[in-house]
């Protein structure tokens, strides 16, 4: 498979957090994603949904700039990908499986190592910290933490930087309704920025989002509006 | 450039405090090495070449120790992705890398040598000092290099443990030559003898060499 | 893309050029005044050497090509030159083994520079099939293999460079011939069994790169007949299994 890369932006293309066209990327045999497509305007959300192994992770790390697509085009936030990675990587904010937290030190620590990378203020950490209601923990270490603990303390990490696009990989798995709404102002609906969210609840996927993804065995099963998706669409993915 | 290396020299300093995970173990390791080769030598003192050698040998050792661990959080603690999403240059992760693994060597060495002279050691190392801390000095330099681009390689393999001694053995074979021979002449028994010069110049090549290769290559290695 | 061209004009000229380096060294070439007929091992051993030690260094070249390109292709070849030069390198240590000896009567030697480093470049390289298995992700095995291959090419010259400065200043040299020009019925010997051993070498290259292709190619097609899943998955291999 040779990448296939779109050189031109046009001004649609600026327009779309996300806008992706025929994106393939394999392991040696083993094709994990093929002919992916779709576009993702600024501010919007998609969910994808797709039963284990259809090539959800897969997704989110190419567009966080961590895998390279093998085939297709790739261009996010104006950046055409791997090319423009650099220019990209700074504003995108992956929330995965890892928590990518330093369990020896303090979620202060963690969030200040990471400030330091991204070049971000001392003060946001203190911001984010009242904001998740983490700030009486935020001196003890990550293994300390509960589950729903760690994961705010992730979803800070997150988006530390205040990215413009969220890459958001079961964001709720570990968290309990206290802790969903406390993060709501950093990676819900609200807080602004174009966002692409991977879930197994199909209810709250389809109620968060704008846009539908179904993957089925690495392939696109259908793209659409979320109001024109329904349930049983969406429940035929897992089957 | 400056502010990441920073952070991530000072995040896994920090790290090591607090886990002590290295730098005990590299230490610990040199020390019962020494009492080892005692009893397997059969010698109370070592002079000459064979001093320089069983000095050179145990430190290699226990750099190969420290080389396992250099890139383990980050492989189990998503570490390596925490860095790929930052708008910073990777090579930042190889400098820090290797800063770091020197520290732990000077660390560890600041305590195995006196350790060295006092049980091993027949004549004084007392005047060859500021020749012993050159060599010592540009060996680090050299396993630091070469440790940081193994352990890198080595990390993301299944048998990491056994993939770095046996890489890195063999590459850092000029570093054991050149050391040795060089600081063979320290612990002469008659006295401190001069450094041969010409040994510096052969590790400070080999530093050299493998700096410039590691900056090419290390990038390979992170990205997917 | 196609492996084995000329694989038969090559076979043919390797084939020519051994038998009739062989047929000098039995006839032609004069025995040496010190070490007698044993000394003819030279015309075995220095070649396989030499062409081992451009092998690896090819190795770290097409690794690099891999590296800068992404084109597997590079990494097949990065792949069989280094494991061929890896089984003529051991060519190398066993006849200079013979050599020390026949002619210094023990099996090893250390005074002599090019063995030892010999032995160090074998130990390096004889981990790169071990790391490439090592590594289940074939893009990241071709990956990190390139790196390898890299690396050790440019650790072998600073190698023999070390390991002689260290040798040299005590012992002289055991297993060279003539010290410095060669007299001409050993040049033309040398040089044609020289020549025979990099034609042997470049159509093993050629053979398994083919062949691997070819096993590559018949996989491809296999699995289009039965379908993704229709085929059992590939084992893990250090060899590249997938272009």
């Amino acid at each position: 498979m040779a990448p296939a890369t779109d050189g031109t932006t046009t001004t649609e293309a600026d327009a779309a957090a996300v806008a992706l066209e025929g994106v393939g990327r394999a392991y040696g045999e083993r094709v994990a994603l093929r002919d992916v497509s779709l576009s993702l305007p600024r501010g919007a959300t998609v969910a994808v949904f797709g039963a284990n192994g259809a090539g959800k992770t897969t997704l989110l790390r190419i567009l966080a700039t961590l895998l390279r697509p093998h085939a297709g085009s790739v261009t996010v936030l104006g950046g055409t990908l791997p090319a423009d990675g650099w220019k990209v990587r700074g504003r995108v904010g992956l929330l995965g499986h890892e928590p990518m937290l330093y369990r020896e030190l303090t979620v202060r620590e963690n969030l200040r190592f990471h400030a330091r990378l991204h070049g971000v203020a001392e003060a946001r950490i203190a911001e984010l910290l009242d904001v998740v209601a983490l700030a009486p923990r935020a001196d003890d270490p990550v293994h300390t933490l509960s589950r729903g603990m760690a994961q705010r303390a992730a979803i800070c990490r997150a988006t530390l930087h205040a990215p413009e696009l969220l890459l958001l990989d079961e964001p709720y798995a570990n968290l309990d309704p206290g802790g969903a709404l406390a993060v709501a102002p950093l990676i819900g609906r609200q807080a602004g920025p174009a966002r692409v969210l991977i879930s197994h609840d199909v209810e709250q996927g389809l109620a968060e989002a704008d846009w539908v993804l179904g993957l089925r065995g690495g392939r696109q099963a259908f793209f659409a509006a979320a109001a024109q998706v329904e349930l049983k669409d969406v429940r035929g993915l897992y089957a | 450039m400056r502010r990441v290396v920073g952070a991530l020299v000072r995040k896994d300093l920090r790290l090591e405090l607090r886990t002590r995970e290295s730098v005990p173990a590299m230490l610990m390791f040199s020390v019962s090495t020494f009492v080892l080769f005692h009893f397997g030598l059969d010698r109370d003192r070592l002079a000459g070449d064979l001093a320089a050698g069983v000095l050179w040998v145990t430190l290699l050792f226990a750099a190969v120790l420290g080389m396992n661990r250099l890139f383990v959080a980050e492989r189990e603690q998503g570490g390596f992705d925490g860095f790929l999403l930052a708008p910073v240059d990777r090579t930042a992760l190889f400098v820090a890398k290797a800063a770091v693994l020197l520290a732990f060597l000077v660390v560890v060495e600041a305590a195995a040598v006196p350790a060295f002279a006092v049980l091993l050691l027949g004549p004084s190392a007392a005047d060859a000092l500021p020749d012993l801390l050159a060599v010592l000095l540009l060996a680090d330099l050299g396993i630091a290099v070469v440790g940081t681009l193994v352990g890198a390689l080595a990390v993301q393999t299944r048998a990491r443990d056994l993939i770095v001694p046996l890489i890195a053995l063999p590459l850092l074979l000029p570093v054991v030559i050149a050391a040795a021979q060089a600081s063979s002449p320290l612990f002469a028994e008659a006295g401190a003898g001069a450094l041969p010069g010409r040994w510096l110049v052969v590790l400070a090549l080999y530093d050299g060499v493998f700096a410039l290769l590691a900056f090419g290559v290390f990038d390979f290695l992170l990205e997917d | 893309m196609v492996f084995g061209r000329g694989l038969r004009a090559l076979s043919i000229a390797s084939v020519v050029l051994l038998t009739s380096a062989f047929a000098l060294v039995f006839f032609y070439a004069p025995n040496d005044a010190d070490q007698g007929f044993v000394q003819k091992i030279f015309y075995l051993h220095v070649p396989v050497a030499i062409v081992a030690l451009c092998g690896f260094v090819a190795g770290g070249v097409y690794g690099l090509r891999y590296l800068r390109s992404g084109d597997r292709a590079h990494d097949l070849r990065s792949y069989v030159a280094i494991h061929l030069s890896l089984i003529m390198a051991v060519a190398a240590l066993v006849t200079g083994s013979i050599w020390a000896k026949a002619s210094w009567g023990h099996w090893w030697v250390w005074e002599e520079p090019t063995l030892v480093s010999f032995l160090i470049v074998f130990l390096l390289y004889a981990c790169y099939q071990p790391l490439r298995f090592s590594i289940e992700d074939p893009e990241r095995q071709a990956r990190y293999a390139a790196v390898f291959a890299v690396i050790a090419g440019a650790f072998v010259p600073l190698n023999f460079m070390a390991v002689r400065m260290a040798e040299s200043l005590t012992h002289p040299r055991v297993l060279s011939t003539t010290g410095g020009a060669m007299p001409g019925d050993m040049r033309l010997t040398f040089l044609l069994s020289l020549a025979g051993m990099t034609c042997l070498f470049v159509t093993l290259c050629k053979y398994e790169l083919a062949s691997k292709h070819a096993s590559m190619q018949l996989r491809a097609l296999k699995r289009r007949l039965a379908g993704d899943d229709g085929l059992a998955p590939l084992q893990r291999s250090a060899a590249p299994q997938h272009l």
